[in-house]
């Protein structure tokens, strides 16, 4: 994809150094970053929240990769976050124990099926792109509910139990191991989709989301692109989908439940979509919000989510689109004032 | 430079939240935690509901005391979601430092948490879910509230006695469903009976027209159904809809199909409907009249057998604790449950040594109406049913 | 066999009261209405209060049934919706998914988690053979009305003045509110509308599919099958879609059980892959 840029562009300055410019780093980058893997020694008791917080946050990532990046909506994100952990959890049953080799084989199988599902989504509306997206997801969670031979059905796929990552890291009870492992793996993927979507196939994909008759005349070709970048959101959200199962060692229908997508969904919403940190971001926002809204009212917490959400977009909208979470800073401000 | 403003921005919040996370674990010695993990949201929140509603109503009537320690109940929700349950089983193990962990509404759930329970060496009691293997997922399961097949014997023998012989079955397409079809077959062809067609029903269905059809097509005897409570009424309906009640097919259930929870709203359709179930709000028993009363006046709504699951798994930790007078040692609590027995509103249970299962009577019931509110009436009783399928292991 | 299909057409007949609502806000308004599940519980959850509790007659809790949820329609119309029209489509999912949320969380705190259910006459019980065919007589009743109710939309719709004025104010609102067209009043009417339609279909799916708090979001699939299915610029498609989609579900499950929901939703993909504006739609 990167070829279809001419060489002699490159070599001009003002492009390079305008990708250059939008490629470095930022002093907050760097000290999110930084404080992501501090609170494996500050935090140690929040480890298996955080763990999901950092899953989560990748497969919101992956989401954010085809809205934010090629304004496909999707409801059924969860089809290939489903491929993906069903895929983890069958190679560690069946003998290949090793995380590291079981996340990127699922990844690659996820992947697959997101090469494949890709070229439905190419014609139509939103709303054709909104059914679409979700009935391939319903037909995933109806196949892995018929091979209950092999998927467990219902009752979920038991005797999961992954070896050592790489051979030395055990997986221990705290949730520490977890935690690193799906931080690290979140890391890299994030730095993987960094470079792609300030290279020259990302601006195509942005000019391509903004307008794409526009995009079509000055020579991007539409199809491939969107299906590139599917598959590789797919990849990402089947290596999510894999973390889940190999920290929790266990896989069940819910991995591809609608709900699952509508969380990344709401998630990319809170944190903004279409600058790779609103995923993450939008995570410890909604991962936080839930979990102490439950501990609060067990029964009742759904409906101040729904509150939330409400007033989010009611007030958000602007900002929003460009993909600020501002009108959430006075919330978290609220809930962050609660600290010891 | 908005941009870079607006990033600077945004990291401020993720930090500010991420400070958050620093809640404070609060440790106390003299008390004993219990981690009650329960769907409370969700497709499954009933059970939940009813499950919650008869722990604190075990410690409000019988004290926050035993052996000297305070029980604490800490009640999360894990959504009906399994990895949700995981993460919370183990969040309290490791930060709460439960000694019991309880709860587990349905299958994949209780599944999800086991491994966990083998690793910390903690007593789980399963409240609710009703898979036969459940027990056999780590050595420190313990159940109370029944199995599948247990329950299935009951009506599969009444109707061999009463005359079935050609049956079919329609169950909810999901762990318990199996089971309850499997049991239902072997015990009527052992008897000499028949199942003439088998139908599972998936588990999100919103209309049982096709199914009931193929039903009235076969012209059985007798069909025996299981859906998860809940879904019962609309079931009874679309059954007498059908007119499969006045051709002559007998409809024979678990109690899952008349849960107490849902019966009276049922209406007429439901009247004379036989089901085989290990607890009826109408048991005639002392211990039983008191809990009803207190349990409706408490929860304004009729205890169901998930109630039941609930009180009685409170039961057992209570008196496991009297038994090691206090130690939270799990292997101790464990063992001091296994083999218990006691009186409960259901009649006489027990912990099965061997298989942590709980053994205890099966009653067949008929819906009547009682007081002008329809109950599941007993009528027959086998004593001290374990688990068939560990049982024939 | 015929009973089977009669029982599709039923379900078909269902599918489509349940939609309808969201046909007229989705397929007019051109507004995702995911809550549209909610209103529709609404409407269910007065038909059982109204029964129960009052012990109004059935055939009466079906228009207080459609007046109860259009009245909480029309005031969620001025107060939220309103501020949602211009906005995208991932918005208005967004929106309406936080109100589906708070909907779930209200009904169970007022109503309890467990099924309601509701007692139908005995006129409306059991079943009547025509011409050696077995029918229920409620869904033959559920048929009727639904078919009555197709058919006036439809003359609403195309014959009337409210019509054509809707029809021009989805069209472009800038232009329909220069030729005087009260664009705002005429959008508040047609989602009191979808919204009481939702609610008759609520109090009317109640007996055959049950309803507790968590309904909005177990049907909202459905609902969005039928209208995408039907293509969205005309009542007929998600009529017929409906019908199609009924009839194909409860055959399948008759024939095939093993395939169980695939049917339903492989004939979605199918119809999108080919028609992406849906089934029966014109094109705009």
């Amino acid at each position: 994809m990167l070829t279809s840029v001419p060489p002699e562009t490159r070599e001009t300055s003002a492009p390079a150094a305008f990708l250059n410019a939008k490629a470095a780093w930022r002093w907050p980058e760097y000290l999110f970053w930084l404080s992501a893997f501090a609170l494996i020694l500050l935090l140690p008791n929040r480890h298996l929240l955080m763990n999901e917080i950092a899953i989560l946050g990748l497969f919101a990532l992956s989401l954010d990769l085809i809205l934010g990046y090629a304004g496909i909506v999707s409801l059924g994100h969860a089809a290939f976050f489903g491929v993906g952990a069903y895929a983890a959890g069958l190679l560690t049953k069946y003998g290949v124990t090793e995380p590291v080799t079981g996340l990127l084989i699922s990844g690659a199988l996820a992947g697959a099926a997101g090469f494949l599902a890709s070229f439905m989504i190419l014609r139509g509306t939103d709303l054709t792109r909104l059914m679409v997206t979700l009935g391939v997801a319903l037909i995933f969670h109806e196949i892995a509910n018929r091979l209950d031979w092999i998927t467990g059905g219902t009752d979920g796929l038991l005797g999961v139990a992954p070896s050592a990552i790489l051979g030395r890291f055990e997986f221990d009870f705290t949730g520490r191991t977890a935690y690193v492992y799906s931080l690290s793996v979140t890391f890299l993927l994030f730095l993987a989709a960094r470079r792609i979507v300030n290279s020259p196939f990302g601006l195509s994909l942005k000019a391509l989301k903004d307008n794409r008759l526009r995009a079509a005349t000055i020579g991007i070709a539409p199809n491939r692109r969107l299906i590139a970048i599917y598959t590789l959101a797919a990849v990402y959200a089947g290596m999510a989908g894999a973390l889940l199962t190999q920290t929790t060692q266990f896989v069940s229908l819910e991995v591809l439940d609608f709900s699952r997508s509508a969380d990344a969904l709401l998630v990319l919403v809170i944190g903004g979509s279409g600058y790779l940190y609103g995923g993450l971001i939008g995570a410890i926002a909604f991962k936080l919000m839930k979990d102490t809204l439950s501990a609060m009212t067990p029964a009742y917490w759904i409906f101040w989510m729904g509150f939330i959400l409400v007033i989010l977009v009611l007030i958000g909208r602007d900002r929003l689109v460009a993909g600020i979470a501002r009108p959430f800073a006075p919330l978290l401000r609220l809930i962050g004032g609660r600290r010891p | 430079m908005t941009s870079r403003f607006a990033f600077s921005r945004r990291a401020a919040i993720a930090l500010g939240g991420a400070l958050v996370l620093a809640g404070s674990p609060a440790l106390a010695q003299e008390t004993v935690k219990i981690g009650l993990i329960l769907p409370m949201t969700g497709p499954s929140a009933s059970t939940g509901r009813q499950v919650e509603a008869a722990a604190k109503l075990y410690i409000a009537e019988k004290g926050a005391t035993v052996a000297g320690k305070k029980i604490e109940l800490i009640v999360k929700d894990d959504t009906g979601t399994p990895d949700v349950t995981r993460r919370i089983a183990q969040e309290l193990l490791v930060n709460d430092k439960v000694s019991v962990l309880a709860g587990f509404g349905l299958t994949p759930l209780a599944f999800a948490a086991a491994p966990l329970a083998t690793q910390s060496k903690t007593p789980m009691v399963v409240m609710a879910a009703a898979t036969s293997s459940i027990t056999e997922q780590s050595p420190y399961i313990v159940r109370t509230s029944f199995t599948l097949p247990q329950v299935t014997i009951g009506i599969a023998d009444w109707a061999s006695k009463n005359g079935v012989k050609k049956a079919m079955s329609l169950v909810t397409d999901y762990g318990p469903g199996i089971d309850a079809e499997k049991t239902f077959k072997e015990r009527l062809t052992a008897a000499g009976g028949e199942v003439i067609g088998e139908v599972r029903v998936p588990l999100r269905n919103p209309d049982f027209a096709p199914f009931l059809q193929r039903v009235s097509d076969a012209k059985p005897d007798a069909l025996f159904v299981f859906v998860p409570s809940g879904f019962g009424s609309q079931f009874m309906k679309q059954f007498v809809e059908r007119g499969l009640d006045k051709s002559g097919v007998r409809l024979i259930a678990t109690g899952d199909v008349t849960d107490d929870d849902q019966v009276d709203s049922m209406g007429d359709v439901a009247l004379g409907t036989v089901t085989s179930h290990h607890y009826s709000a109408n048991h005639n028993s002392p211990e039983n009249k008191a809990f009803v009363a207190a349990f409706t006046k408490a929860a304004n709504m009729r205890p169901n057998f998930m109630a039941m699951g609930g009180w009685d798994g409170m039961n057992l930790i209570y008196e496991a604790l009297k038994k090691t007078n206090g130690s939270t040692d799990g292997t101790a609590l464990l063992e001091a449950m296994k083999g218990m027995s006691w009186t409960s509103p259901r009649g006489p249970i027990s912990i099965d040594p061997k298989t942590r299962d709980i053994v205890q009577n099966v009653y067949v019931r008929k819906v009547e109406r009682v007081d002008g509110q329809l109950y599941n009436v007993e009528f027959s009783t086998f004593e001290a049913v374990a688990d068939p399928v560990k049982a024939a292991k | 066999m015929l009973t089977i299909l009669f029982d599709g057409i039923a379900y078909g007949m269902l599918l489509f009261v349940m939609a309808a609502g969201l046909a007229v806000t989705l397929g007019l308004m051109n507004f995702v209405n995911l809550a549209h599940g909610a209103f529709a519980m609404a409407g269910g959850y007065a038909t059982v209060v109204l029964m129960t509790r009052f012990g109004v007659p059935f055939l009466a809790c079906l228009p207080l049934a459609f007046l109860f949820s259009a009245a909480l329609g029309l005031v969620f119309e001025r107060t939220l919706y309103v501020r949602m029209y211009e906005r995208s489509h991932l918005d208005q999912v967004l929106f309406s998914i936080g109100l589906v949320f708070m909907a779930i969380a209200a009904a169970d705190y007022l109503m309890g988690s467990s099924q309601q259910n509701i007692q139908l006459p005995s006129y409306l019980q059991g079943r009547i053979t025509v011409a050696g065919v077995g029918i229920g007589v409620y869904r033959l009743f559920l048929v009727v009305i639904c078919g009555l109710m197709a058919l006036g939309l439809q003359l609403i719709l195309a014959r009337t003045r409210f019509g054509s004025q809707l029809r021009a104010a989805v069209d472009d609102r800038r232009v329909a509110r220069g030729l005087g067209i009260p664009v705002g009043t005429v959008f508040a009417i047609t989602f009191a509308f979808g919204s009481g339609l939702a609610g008759l279909g609520g109090a009317l799916s109640a007996e055959i599919v049950g309803l507790d708090p968590g309904f909005p979001l177990k049907f909202m699939l459905y609902f969005l099958i039928v209208v995408t299915v039907g293509g969205t610029s005309s009542l007929t498609g998600p009529l017929l879609a409906a019908l199609l989609l009924g009839v194909a579900d409860v055959m399948g499950k008759y024939l095939v059980p093993q395939l169980g929901a695939f049917i339903i939703y492989a004939m979605m993909l199918a119809v999108l892959m080919i028609r992406p504006q849906g089934l029966f739609a014109r094109g705009r």
